[in-house]
Parts: structure tokens; C-alpha cells; sequence
């Protein structure tokens, strides 16, 4: 199943949860949710006979700031990588989240694979999934500072007397 | 090249007084030893002044621990197997505890994160001990000197460092030649006129402990 046939599947299910086709960006497409409607679309994609996506391949999450439009500048994206084994298709989900206030569901609970990507992408990023089960910092010190994938970090002086310079 | 040079030592007995000029020249031993035996005479007794023996046993069988941090660890790897056997200049027996361990090749990035484990390593290592920085991450950061947000410019910072291997990662003959380096360095030590010739409180580095 392509990705646009994928997509006319979940505007009819969801409606106007589900972002237009085609994404306006460039580049590999994907799908838009809105953040409310995530954890439905995302267990109707695991569930559903017809698209069975039984595989998580990746969350992750990327900082718009210093990208060209306005709106898009104030955001993050949390994205999944889902692929099916069963039907051998596969699709991305971005879900739009404001910068100053980045929460979105855990979908830990649908693919347990999601437990670590989703610690990761909080320990960067700073996006905080609701409803994981443990979300720790992953790669990071527990007392680091800040999320330093985010393109407005500043990096400390200094972290436990090791100097940055 | 000195006077010695102009003028070779002929029998065994003026190649031992050569040799005793220098106590940290293994070479001129090795010559004798080596005539002493062509002549078929017994080697079963060996006069060696105790720093070039210690110097000797220390450079020729050091025992590096089993620490490996990033890509750096492939190439140590590499160079411990059968194709670079690092087991031919006596440092093959990687020991999985710091406290056998003589020489501490710290292979691969130090983070922020690692860096104390990495000195309480260092510290739990017996003297003596000999530090080498592998890779151009340990030796100032590397590819992550200007924007790693978590990556320690160098661990000269924090811990003494005796050889320097720059690369990305070294070759396996790099390492092989810093660890010949090493070697080199260990037999310019004098353990022994250290430890007793020199007044209270003047310990050095590499001395015996």
C-alpha cells in the first residue's frame, strides 16, 4: 500500500486529524497528525487488518527553528517510522508540537520498541511523551541541563569541572 | 654516536664494561649476551645493573587493560589479533581489571559522562602505570572539539598521558609504533637511581613506587 493510499484511509477514519496530501515539504513523504488524534491513528495503524503495522522503526524528532516560514520556525516534530512485516509497506507520521510546550502521547504501550526511542528523543529534544512508562534521560548525565539537539541550546561552560573549551 | 662506536668492544668482558656505561641501553647487553653465547659460554649468570633489568622486564610484557570506548577499540582490536599481534612485543595479554594492568590505551571518544569512570580506572591502576591517547578525540577532542556539546577536549586534562596516537582512527601500525614509543620510553626510566639516589620527596613520574 503506498503512503497516499495510506493516507486516504486515515482522512476517511479521521478526518481532519489527518494533515493534506501532499506534505508540503520536500523529501521522503509523510503523513501529519494532529497531536490530539496520535495515539488513535496510531493504534488504528497497528490494528487494522488492512494495514497492520506491526513493526516500529524509529521515533524521532526534529527542531524547525531557523527554517523558512514564519510558523514553521516555532515548532518540533515528533515522527514514527512504521513498517509492516505482515503487508510490507510502510509509513511516517509527523505530529507538529509548539516549541515552548512539547508534549505528545507515548506510544510505548502500542510498540514497547517505542521506549527508548521516545527517551531519546526526550533526552535531545525535550519532547515529553505522556504515558511512558520510564522516561528517563537515555544517553545523557540524569543532571544534564537542557536538550541539546534543540538549535537554540547554549552549551554550559563547564559540566562537573570538565571545561567545553 | 659515541666514543664506543669509534672503537667496538672485541671481547665479551669490554662488551659487559660498555654495556655497564649506560645502564639504560638494553642493546649493548643483548650484544653481549648474544657473543658470550656464540662463543658457547654459559649465560646462565648475567651482570645487569638493576634499572636496566627492571627497565627490561617492565617495556616487555605490558599489560594493557581491556577498554575500549568507540570506533578507536576496532582498530586495538585489530592490532591484539593474529594479523598485527601485538602479542610479538609482550603486550598482548589485555587484563580485564585495572588493577593487573600496566598500560591503560584509552581508544575511542571520552564524554563528559565517562570521564570520571575513565580517571577511576587510571586510579586503580598499580604503579607502574603508562597512559596512551588513542585517536584524535582522546588527544583534544577531535571531531568533536567545536561543537560536541558532551565530548572532554582531550584527557591530558585529567589523567597524564605518555604517548599521543593522532588519527581517525590510527592505523594498527600506529599503534604498534606508539607502543614501541612507549617501550623506548620505559627503557630511558631509572627505577632504581630514582627510588634511592634521590633526596625525600623527589619522586618522578614512571619511578619505582
Amino acid at each position: 500500500m503506498t503512503m497516499e493510499t495510506i493516507h486516504a484511509l486515515l482522512r476517511e477514519r479521521f478526518g481532519e486529524a489527518i494533515g493534506e496530501w501532499p506534505p508540503p515539504e520536500t523529501g521522503d513523504p509523510w503523513i501529519g497528525v494532529k497531536a490530539e488524534a496520535y495515539h488513535d491513528v496510531a493504534r488504528f495503524l497497528r490494528d487494522d487488518p488492512a494495514l497492520k503495522f506491526d513493526y516500529l522503526r524509529l521515533v524521532s524528532a526534529v527542531d524547525w527553528m531557523g527554517s523558512s516560514g514564519a510558523e514553521s520556525a516555532e515548532r518540533l516534530s515528533s515522527v514514527l517510522h512504521l513498517y509492516s512485516f505482515a503487508r510490507d509497506h510502510e509509513v511516517t507520521i509527523a505530529v507538529d508540537l509548539p516549541r515552548d510546550a512539547a508534549r505528545l502521547a507515548s506510544v510505548a504501550d502500542l510498540w514497547p520498541a517505542a521506549n527508548w526511542h521516545e527517551r531519546e528523543a526526550y533526552d535531545m529534544m525535550g519532547i515529553v511523551y505522556e504515558g511512558h512508562p520510564d522516561l528517563r534521560r537515555i544517553l545523557l548525565p540524569e543532571d544534564w541541563e537542557g536538550h541539546p539537539l534543540r538549535k537554540d541550546y547554549v552549551q554550559p561552560e563547564e559540566y562537573h569541572g570538565i571545561p567545553n573549551v | 654516536m659515541d666514543k664506543s662506536d669509534n672503537n667496538p668492544p672485541q671481547t665479551a668482558e669490554q662488551m659487559l664494561r660498555a654495556a655497564v656505561q649506560d645502564p639504560r641501553d638494553l642493546t649493548r647487553y643483548l650484544t653481549y649476551l648474544n657473543t658470550i653465547k656464540s662463543e658457547g659460554l654459559s649465560t646462565s649468570v648475567m651482570v645487569v645493573p638493576l634499572d636496566a633489568a627492571i627497565n627490561w622486564a617492565r617495556a616487555s610484557s605490558i599489560w594493557p587493560l581491556t577498554f575500549g570506548l568507540a570506533c578507536c577499540a576496532i582498530e586495538m582490536m585489530a592490532v591484539g589479533a593474529s594479523r598485527f599481534d601485538l602479542d610479538r612485543f609482550g603486550a598482548g595479554a589485555f587484563r580485564p581489571t585495572p588493577r593487573q594492568a600496566d598500560l591503560m590505551i584509552v581508544a575511542g571518544t571520552v564524554t563528559y559522562k565517562m570521564m570520571p569512570r575513565v580517571k577511576r580506572l587510571y586510579e586503580q591502576m598499580p604503579e607502574p602505570k603508562f597512559v596512551m591517547a588513542m585517536g584524535a578525540c582522546t588527544v583534544g577532542g577531535g571531531p568533536y572539539c567545536k561543537f560536541g556539546y558532551h565530548v572532554v577536549k582531550g584527557i591530558d586534562r585529567f589523567i597524564p598521558v605518555d604517548v599521543y596516537v593522532p588519527g581517525c582512527p590510527p592505523r594498527p601500525e600506529a599503534l604498534i609504533d606508539a607502543l614501541l614509543a612507549l617501550q623506548r620510553k620505559i627503557a630511558t626510566g631509572r627505577p632504581i637511581i630514582e627510588r634511592y639516589a634521590k633526596p625525600a620527596g623527589g619522586g618522578k613520574d614512571g619511578g619505582a613506587q
